[in-house]
C-alpha cells in the first residue's frame, strides 16, 4: 500500500512538473493578451520536433556528450523566437479588437496549418531522440527505479516557475506587463510600447511550450498528433487552476498530475475521464479556478 | 424567409433528391455525409447565433451516433425511423441535463465546458471497451427502413433519401424556431444580454432551449452518419471533430439556416479531394482557408449571395 503511494506521489510529481511547463505558457499568454491560444499544441510539438532533430545532429558528430542537454533549450529558444513574433504581429494583433470567437477560431486555424507544417518539415513517420534520456542512467528511490531524467523534469519545471514568477513581479519590464494587463489604455499614455510587449509576452509563452515540448521528446516518440493531445490537457490544467494565473497553473499540473498517477495506479479505466470530469466540475463550481481572482462583469 | 428563398429552397431540396437516383454511389455517400455534418454545423450556427462558441457539439454527435449503435446491439432494433427518434430524444434529454449548468457560461467558459463535456464522453468511450469497443468502436448492421430490408445497392440511396428528408424537416423546424419570439431572443442575446433581462425575458432559459435544440441537431447529425457509414468509433466525440463543425459553420456562415449546410457540402467535397490530392497538406489548406475566411469573410460563403444580383444591377 505504501509502496503504491510512494509511486503514486513520484509519478504525479513528474506528470505534473511536465503539465505545468506546457500550461504555464498558455496561462502567461491567456494572462496578458486574453487570448485562448488553441495552437499552443503545436508549438509544444515544434518545440519536440526542433529539439529531436538538434538531438539527432549532435549525437552525429564527436563532441562532448553532455553538451546534448543545450540542444534542449535551444529549440525551445529557437522556436519561440522564429514563431512567436511571426504570429504575434501576424495574426493575433488583428484579433485583439475582434470577438472572442474570432480570436479562437483564428489560433484553431494556426493549429491546423502548424500541425501540417510539422508532417512537411519532419514527414509523419516517428522520431526518437533518447540520447538525453539514457545518458544519465537510473536513480532508486526505495524499491523503484526511476530515470534522472524524470528528475531532472521536475526540476527542470521548478526553476523556470520560479523564474518567469520573478520575472513578472521583481523585474521592470515584467511589472510593465502586468500594468499593460491591468489598463492598456493608460500605459500606452504613459509611454508604455504595449504592441512590443505583447510581442515579448507572446513570444515568451511560446518558448514555454517550446521548452515542454523539447523535454518531451526525448521521453516519447515524436509523431504527428502530438499537438492535439496536449493542448486540452494544458486547458484542463489552467481552467483548474484559474486562467491567467501562474500559480494557478501550478496548482491545476499539481492537481491532474497526482489524479491521473492515482487513477491510472488504481482504476486505469478512468484515466482519461477523470481529468476532464474535474475540469467540467471546476468550471461549474468556481469558473474562475481554484487560484483564480473574481473577476468583475463589465456590461 | 423570404418567398425567393423559399422556393429556391424547395427546389434544391426536390433536385437534390432526385441526384440521389441519378449521382454515382460515393457521390451520394458523400452528400450523405456532408448533410450529417451540416446538420451538425447548424447546431453550431444556432449557437453562435446568441454570440456562443461551442468546441463541444461532438458531444451530441457522437452520442446520437452510439445511441443507434447500442439500441441495435441491445434491443436487436433495426428499424432506422426508430434509431433516428431515440438518438435524437436522448441527445436532447443530454442536453436538458447538461444545460442544467452550461447555460449560464459565456464566451471562453462556455467553449472550454463544451470541450470538458465531450471530452469526458471521449474517455469513456475509449476505456470502458467492454461496453463501448474502445477505439475498435462498434459495428452498425444495415437498417431497415419503413420495415423493409434493402439490398445493399439500394440501401445507400434509401438512406441517403432519408437524410435528406431529415435534414429538410430539421432545416424547416429550426427556421420556424428562429423567426418565433424564442428565436429572436436567442439574437438579442448576443447583441445585448442586460437589455433582454429587462425587457423581462430570462436570458439563462434562451440560452438553455437552444442548446437542447442544438442536441437534437447534432444528434440526429450523429445517428445520420452512423447509419450512412455503419460503424461508430470515439473519434466522434473527440474535439477536433466539434472543431470541424465550427470550421464548417465559419466556412458557411451564421446567417440562414442554409448557410452551414452549403459549408458542409463544399467542405465534404474539398476535404476528399484534398485527401487525394494533397494528403499531407489538406489541414494547412483548411487552416489557411480559414484565417482568410476570418480576415476577409467573417460572415462565410453565405455573403456570397450577394454577388450575382449586386452585378445585375450596375
Amino acid at each position: 500500500m505504501l509502496d503504491t503511494l510512494v509511486v503514486i506521489g513520484t509519478d504525479g510529481l513528474i506528470y505534473a512538473a511536465w503539465l505545468f511547463l506546457i500550461a504555464l505558457g498558455l496561462s502567461l499568454i491567456y494572462g496578458v493578451l486574453r487570448v485562448l491560444n488553441i495552437a499552443h499544441g503545436s508549438f509544444y510539438a515544434l518545440g519536440a520536433y526542433a529539439a529531436a532533430s538538434l538531438i539527432g545532429l549532435y549525437g552525429q558528430r564527436d563532441f562532448w556528450p553532455y553538451g546534448v542537454y543545450l540542444m534542449i533549450p535551444l529549440a525551445a529558444l529557437a522556436v519561440g523566437v522564429v514563431v512567436g513574433p511571426l504570429v504575434e504581429r501576424g495574426i493575433l494583433r488583428w484579433m485583439y479588437p475582434r470577438e472572442p470567437v474570432y480570436q479562437l477560431l483564428a489560433t484553431y486555424a494556426l493549429f491546423l496549418i502548424l500541425e501540417d507544417l510539422t508532417k512537411l518539415i519532419w514527414g509523419v513517420d516517428p522520431i526518437y531522440a533518447y540520447a538525453p534520456y539514457t545518458l544519465l542512467g537510473d536513480v532508486s528511490i526505495g524499491d523503484i527505479t526511476y530515470p534522472w531524467y524524470s528528475l531532472l523534469l521536475i526540476g527542470t519545471a521548478v526553476v523556470v516557475g520560479i523564474l518567469v514568477s520573478v520575472f513578472i513581479r521583481r523585474t521592470r519590464t515584467g511589472r510593465v506587463i502586468v500594468a499593460m494587463i491591468e489598463d492598456p489604455e493608460m500605459s500606452t499614455a504613459l509611454g508604455i510600447n504595449v504592441p512590443r510587449m505583447s510581442v515579448l509576452a507572446f513570444s515568451m509563452g511560446t518558448v514555454l511550450a517550446g521548452l515542454g515540448g523539447a523535454m518531451t521528446a526525448p521521453m516519447i516518440a515524436v509523431m504527428p498528433g502530438m499537438g492535439a493531445e496536449v493542448i486540452v490537457l494544458a486547458f484542463a490544467v489552467i481552467v483548474l487552476g484559474g486562467l491567467g494565473s501562474l500559480e494557478g497553473a501550478a496548482v491545476g499540473a499539481l492537481l491532474i498530475g497526482f489524479l491521473r498517477a492515482a487513477t491510472v495506479h488504481l482504476f486505469p479505466v478512468l484515466e482519461l475521464f477523470v481529468i476532464y470530469l474535474v475540469m467540467a466540475l471546476v468550471l461549474i463550481l468556481r469558473p474562475r479556478g481554484l487560484w483564480g481572482r473574481a473577476e468583475v462583469r463589465r456590461l | 424567409m423570404k418567398p425567393r428563398w423559399f422556393w429556391f429552397s424547395g427546389l434544391a431540396f426536390v433536385g437534390l433528391g432526385v441526384m440521389g437516383f441519378v449521382l454515382p454511389r460515393w457521390t451520394v455517400f458523400l452528400l450523405s455525409l456532408a448533410l450529417a455534418r451540416g446538420l451538425a454545423a447548424l447546431s453550431v450556427a444556432l449557437l453562435m447565433r446568441a454570440g456562443l462558441v461551442s468546441f463541444g457539439q461532438s458531444l451530441f454527435f457522437a452520442t446520437g451516433a452510439y445511441v443507434a449503435a447500442f439500441t441495435v446491439r441491445l434491443f436487436g432494433i433495426r428499424e432506422a425511423t426508430v434509431l433516428l427518434v431515440g438518438a435524437v430524444v436522448v441527445s436532447m434529454a443530454l442536453a436538458a441535463l447538461a444545460g442544467l449548468w452550461i447555460a449560464r457560461y459565456r464566451e471562453i467558459f462556455f467553449a472550454m465546458l463544451s470541450l470538458a463535456f465531450t471530452m469526458i464522453l471521449y474517455g469513456w468511450l475509449l476505456k470502458a471497451y467492454w461496453i463501448t469497443g474502445g477505439t475498435d468502436g462498434l459495428r452498425i448492421p444495415p437498417p431497415t427502413v419503413l420495415g423493409v430490408t434493402w439490398s445493399v445497392d439500394a440501401l445507400r440511396t434509401v438512406l441517403y433519401e432519408v437524410t435528406l428528408a431529415c435534414t429538410a424537416v430539421a432545416l424547416v423546424l429550426i427556421h420556424l424556431f428562429l423567426e418565433s419570439p424564442l428565436g429572436y431572443a436567442v439574437r438579442a442575446v448576443r447583441d445585448n444580454e442586460v437589455r433582454l433581462e429587462y425587457l423581462g425575458s430570462s436570458v439563462w432559459q434562451v440560452i438553455y432551449w437552444t442548446y437542447i435544440l442544438a442536441a437534437g441537431l447534432a444528434g440526429l447529425g450523429g445517428v445520420l452518419t452512423a447509419l450512412n457509414v455503419g460503424h461508430v468509433d470515439p473519434q466522434l466525440a473527440y474535439w477536433t471533430t466539434a472543431g470541424e463543425f465550427v470550421f464548417i459553420t465559419l466556412l458557411g456562415g451564421t446567417e440562414s439556416v442554409l448557410a452551414p449546410l452549403i459549408g458542409a457540402v463544399v467542405f465534404e467535397f474539398l476535404r476528399t479531394y484534398a485527401l487525394k490530392y494533397a494528403p499531407y497538406t489538406w489541414q494547412m489548406a483548411l487552416g489557411g482557408m480559414m484565417l482568410l475566411l476570418i480576415f476577409f469573410m467573417p460572415r462565410g460563403l453565405w455573403t456570397l449571395r450577394h454577388l450575382r444580383f449586386r452585378k445585375a444591377l450596375s
